[in-house]
């Protein structure tokens, strides 16, 4: 790669350079090459802001459009009717679904995940481990609608038996009672999100805990801990805003999940207060569910609720980064 | 072992009881069988409950067998690498059921017609028809979001690690990160909403935009990562010959880096491949071929997924078209992705170190 510099046919020096042509050197970008280079690549990074800009703006458009023609109040209405004359729809059950169906899957995914990534840097022989990391790799690169696919096809039918188990169990609580239904319901989407998203989590954590410094575990060993005091004194305090921070870019996805829901739940605009009976939705969901029959006014309302899901997830994304950047700052002392 | 020399007085070492080595093999085979028994017992049809109880039953098996023969530290902490396998053989499971379904069901009717022949006059339900409508509307579409994509994103690249200094730098750093995260229905949305504004019908360049907003950050961020390992020597070296900066980004750094900066487009590439929401919204999916992203709906892989699922009322075929076309994508995604790290192990930027 080095020989790249012996071909640029650069023209020498000029050997006595002006004063103007000093002045101009040292003010770097003024070569008309340098000031069109600079130009476009500041352009780029501009047409970003602005994109950025647009959605906000365009959606905010569209959304105040179809909430000004809403009959009912958009945050709290249990409805989605926007073919009504006055039309009625809200975003409660959509709110609901979604936060109820992430933080299943956080629930599920993030310890698993952890744990994923404490066997790959802590746990697994070596020659093991690299193979299972770069499939994991791998994995987190499968489509979503595969996923989607393969949970109404495969994961649907399995769960008939542990859905059985919790209601027989546990189903006092009224959480996890179940009338016998296709188990197309929160708590399936929760498992299948939790898949999902696990390779991300596993990714980002193992990256953290392989960046432990070695001093502090190899202290903590010849103070005489186990293995998983090592991994309680020295791993875990180290790598936990790495791991929340995963967590949240995984909870970001999750939010957002689009097909492998609409795929597997069977959608109503209800509350289900049991995780394992069919019903209610996700904002993206319904995007996608209800935007093949929706006019105008209804896309308009989709647009709406895309909105509200657009802000949830740029904070979510924005702690994430915060975090890590946080981090940052004093890892380097670490080094 | 130093501690043999103080062994005389007392018969036992410094070391308490421990368990064989073999322990845990056997913990987890007992544990196997006690769930099978049980399972036949109580007479449980689902495997995933036999799983469940194997693995409960591993767990506190570990610990009681340990605690008494180890006592409690010990029994603790063979807990804890007890639990670190049932996740990991947990969370393999699924992982391996999908690989293996989409490969054996696919294969099915995966075949040199199914990829050359489109759904036309093929009516849902039915078997026959294949994919190569949806594979010509993918293609063009991810390939059109590319060409706006990756210019873009490796120009913005260049500005944050060759230019960027103070706070739009700043701005673009953060709302790179932030863009990263966009759900992608909501960069369908987006276009969407400025396709209501002008009254446009769906076509499949309305597609590549929503899908060339999702691939602009990945782009910038890899391709920033990589920038950042050439070595400044290589700079400083070009620029002491008098070479103008923008000439010494195009001729020694970006040559240095190009196959960081592939990987990283074609890891891309392999991402927007599989989104399905944006182009539902967007490009509709068509049965027929139709080579014109610019104009009328078109069909793309994801979305025949979805549509031969959502609209077949169960019929066979329609899945096994379902199943062969994700096995394609998969195939597609996955030599994407081996590609791109293979160029990534080969053109590696040497760091100087």
């Amino acid at each position: 790669m080095d020989t790249s510099i012996q071909t640029t046919d650069a023209p020498p020096p000029p050997p006595q350079p002006s004063p103007v042509e000093q002045k101009r050197a040292a003010r770097g970008a003024t070569r008309p090459g340098d000031r069109i280079f600079l130009g476009l690549s500041r352009g780029s990074g501009i047409l970003l802001l602005v994109i950025m800009a647009a959605i906000a703006a365009f959606l905010t458009y569209r959304a105040s459009i179809a909430i000004g023609k809403d009959d009912a109040n958009f945050l709290t209405t249990f409805e989605w009717n926007t073919g009504l004359v006055p039309p009625e729809f809200g975003i409660a059950v959509l709110a609901f679904g979604t936060i109820v169906s992430s933080v299943i899957a956080m629930v599920i995914a993030v310890p698993v995940a952890v744990a994923i990534a404490l066997f790959l840097t802590h746990y697994a022989p070596r020659r093991l481990a690299g193979p299972i990391a770069y499939v994991i790799d791998l994995l987190a690169a499968v489509p979503s609608i595969v996923y989607g696919l393969w949970g109404a096809m495969i994961l649907v039918p399995h769960l008939n038996g542990l859905n059985g188990w919790l209601d027989e169990y546990l189903g006092w609580t009224g959480i996890f009672s179940w009338d016998g239904l296709a188990p197309r319901s929160m708590l399936t989407v929760g498992i299948l999100l939790a898949i999902m998203i696990l390779p991300i989590i596993t990714n980002v954590s193992r990256e953290v805990f392989r960046q432990v410094p070695r001093m502090h575990e190899e202290a903590a060993l010849a103070l005489g801990a186990t293995r998983w005091e090592v991994i309680r004194m020295a791993v875990l305090p180290f790598g936990r805003s790495g791991v929340i921070s995963a967590s949240m870019l995984g909870l970001g996805r999750a939010l957002g999940e689009t097909m492998a829901v609409a795929t597997v739940l069977s959608p109503s605009f209800t509350i289900q207060t049991s995780l394992l009976d069919p019903g209610g939705g996700t904002f993206a969901q319904n995007i996608a569910s209800k935007f093949g029959e929706a006019d105008e006014l209804g896309r308009d309302a989709l647009i709406a609720s895309g909105l509200v899901l657009f802000v949830i997830t740029l904070l979510v994304n924005g702690a994430a980064r915060a975090i890590i950047a946080r981090r940052k700052e004093y890892s380097g002392a670490n080094a | 072992m130093s501690h043999a020399v103080l062994t005389d007085k007392r018969p036992s070492t410094l070391r308490g009881a421990r368990l064989p080595k073999w322990s845990p093999w056997a913990i987890a085979a007992g544990s196997i069988a006690v769930a099978v028994g049980i399972g036949l017992a109580a007479g449980l049809d689902s495997r995933v409950q036999w799983g469940l109880i194997a693995a409960i039953v591993f767990v506190l098996g570990t610990y009681v067998i340990a605690a008494r023969v180890e006592g409690g530290r010990q029994a603790k902490d063979r807990v804890a690498t007890s639990l670190v396998w049932v996740a990991f053989l947990l969370a393999v499971i699924p992982l391996v059921s999908l690989v293996w379904t989409t490969i054996s069901r696919g294969m099915k009717v995966l075949d040199p017609y199914f990829l050359t022949h489109s759904m036309g006059l093929v009516a849902d339900a039915e078997p026959g028809g294949g994919i190569y409508h949806a594979i010509l509307g993918s293609l063009e579409q991810v390939g059109l979001a590319t060409v706006i994509a990756a210019p873009i994103g490796v120009l913005t690249a260049i500005y944050l690690v060759e230019y960027g200094r103070g706070r739009l730098a700043k701005a673009v750093t953060f709302f790179v990160d932030v863009m990263t995260g966009i759900p992608s229905i909501v960069a369908g949305l987006f276009i969407l909403s400025l396709m209501l504004i002008f009254e446009m019908q769906p076509f499949g360049f309305a597609g590549s935009l929503a899908l060339a907003i999702l691939m602009m950050p990945v782009v910038v961020r890899s391709t920033e990562e990589m920038l950042k390992l050439v070595p400044n020597e290589l700079r400083e070296a070009s620029l002491a010959l008098g070479v103008p900066k923008w000439r010494t980004i195009l001729k020694v750094v970006l040559p240095t880096s190009i196959g960081g900066i592939t990987t990283g487009i074609m890891l891309a590439i392999a991402r927007i491949a599989g989104e399905t929401a944006p182009v539902l919204l967007l490009v509709w999916g068509n049965s027929l071929i139709n080579a014109n992203p610019f104009e009328g709906a078109q069909a793309s892989l994801p979305l025949y997924i979805y549509q031969q699922y959502a609209n077949s009322a169960g019929a066979g075929a329609a899945y096994d078209r379902a199943w062969a076309a994700s096995l394609t994508l998969i195939a597609f995604v996955m030599i994407l992705n081996l590609v791109a790290r293979g160029i990534a192990r080969w053109k590696a930027p040497k760091t100087g170190r």
